[in-house]
């Protein structure tokens, strides 16, 4: 429900002329339904800044959230929303800040006995609109950090497989964080074991940016893989990779590097396969 | 260092945890590839970026960092941002120099970082935090 140019006024007058006590009393209100879990000062602030918004809005022309006057208490709102759900807020915990100024709306009222129930119903039914705002954004932040989540959890998965007789491959695909290339780096190692793979192909064909850390992984892999007895190949750098090593000043060493997991696969059928032509002799005699 | 003409409002990213590491690095490839970087310069500043984010967090105790398009005139390019309020480089020099690292690294970070892009500059000192800002120009 919109509020009519007279409403409008009113509610506008109302907020500017008792500013320090709307604010003090919405951080209270605010502050007592949140139990703590946000200090003070840090609600006080984003009581002002929603104070100041609505303020803006009211002498804008309209605080409709959907009017161009209000992009100011939109933005707020919206920040507001997304804060409280980094934080862990719930979406109640997060719309009752909003609410709050009800109360101290009535508080206010209550003196101003003449045009005071009707402004006060108006009144409500906006900062209602303004909680269901706070919660839609609220809403769609969570979605968000779900969907992130998802994502993360997709990056997880981190197979090593067994691409051939004695040659174990593992694909590393997304962000090679140091949890995740502790998995990986584990994995490898207890596959090597398993397969009793004397080769194993780190393939970072599907890792966007090599950067320090995550060549500071790798090298570590291939280093405790080389302790168990495995030769380690990396295969899939690709030009712009190759080129950022480089720049970056970043040294492989002695360790093999391919362009592609074919590649790596064909040296390491190279060097396996001199090692079984060898043997053969000796098997038939 | 040449400024350039900022194409729209920076874009910040709050650098916090390991996450926000990935989405400075996310935002930077958006931006990257919408400013029609070649292949090489994206991955480049992107790395850079998450070399220097990956600073902000761990020695700097967390920042932010802004990225912007800017515009010299003949070419584009992105502008990023890192600043923190942690304690400072002491000795810059030093800091710069490939292989010394105080964190356990590959002593490569911020080196490498500068190697990585176009216009490197940075503010610091002794409890002063540190600003960090590079630009990389297309090609």
């Amino acid at each position: 429900m919109a509020l009519s140019a007279e409403e409008n006024g009113r509610l506008t007058g109302l907020l500017s002329e008792h500013a320090e006590r709307v604010v003090q009393r919405w951080t209270e209100v605010a502050t007592a339904s949140l139990r703590g879990r946000l200090s003070q000062a840090e609600l006080r602030r984003q009581v002002q800044d929603l104070h100041r918004s609505m303020v803006e809005a009211g002498r804008g022309g309209s605080f409709d959230l959907e009017s161009e006057s209000a992009g100011e208490l939109r933005a707020v709102l919206a920040e507001l929303s997304r804060g409280r759900a980094r934080q862990g807020f719930t979406a109640t915990e997060t719309a009752v800040s909003v609410y709050g100024l009800k109360d101290v709306l009535l508080e206010l009222l209550e003196s101003d006995a003449d045009t005071a129930l009707r402004d006060y119903v108006a009144f409500s039914s906006l900062v209602d609109q303004m909680g269901l705002f706070t919660f839609e954004s609220f809403v769609r932040t969570r979605e968000g950090l779900i969907a992130d989540q998802a994502e993360q959890l997709l990056e997880l998965s981190t197979p090593v497989v067994k691409i051939w007789e004695g040659v174990v491959a593992v694909p590393l695909v997304g962000t090679l964080d140091s949890a995740r290339a502790q998995v990986v780096m584990e994995r490898l190692l207890q596959t090597l074991v398993d397969t009793s793979s004397p080769y194993a192909i780190i393939d970072i064909t599907g890792v966007p940016a090599v950067d320090t850390q995550v060549a500071q992984h790798i090298l570590k892999t291939v280093v405790a893989a080389r302790l168990m007895g495995a030769d380690c190949i990396i295969s899939g750098i690709r030009p712009q990779i190759a080129q950022t090593i480089v720049a970056l000043g970043i040294e492989f060493g002695d360790i093999a590097t391919k362009a592609s997991l074919a590649d790596a696969l064909r040296h390491v059928l190279r060097l396996t396969g001199a090692e079984t032509a060898r043997r053969q002799p000796r098997r038939e005699s | 260092m040449t400024a350039g003409i900022d194409l729209g409002h920076p874009q910040a990213q709050a650098i916090q945890s390991d996450e926000d590491v990935v989405r400075v690095r996310q935002l930077v490839r958006t931006v990257a590839v919408a400013a029609r970087l070649s292949l090489v310069d994206q991955t480049k500043l992107v790395t850079a970026a998450s070399e220097l984010a990956r600073n902000t967090l761990v020695y700097g105790g967390g920042g932010v960092a802004e990225v912007t398009t800017v515009d010299n005139g003949r070419r584009r390019g992105i502008r990023i941002v890192f600043a923190d309020d942690g304690p400072g480089i002491v000795d810059l020099d030093l800091a710069l120099t490939d292989g010394y690292t105080t964190g356990g690294g590959l002593g490569l970070g911020l080196s490498g970082a500068r190697r990585l892009v176009d216009e490197f500059d940075i503010v610091t000192g002794s409890g002063q935090g540190t600003r960090i800002t590079v630009i990389k120009w297309s090609r």
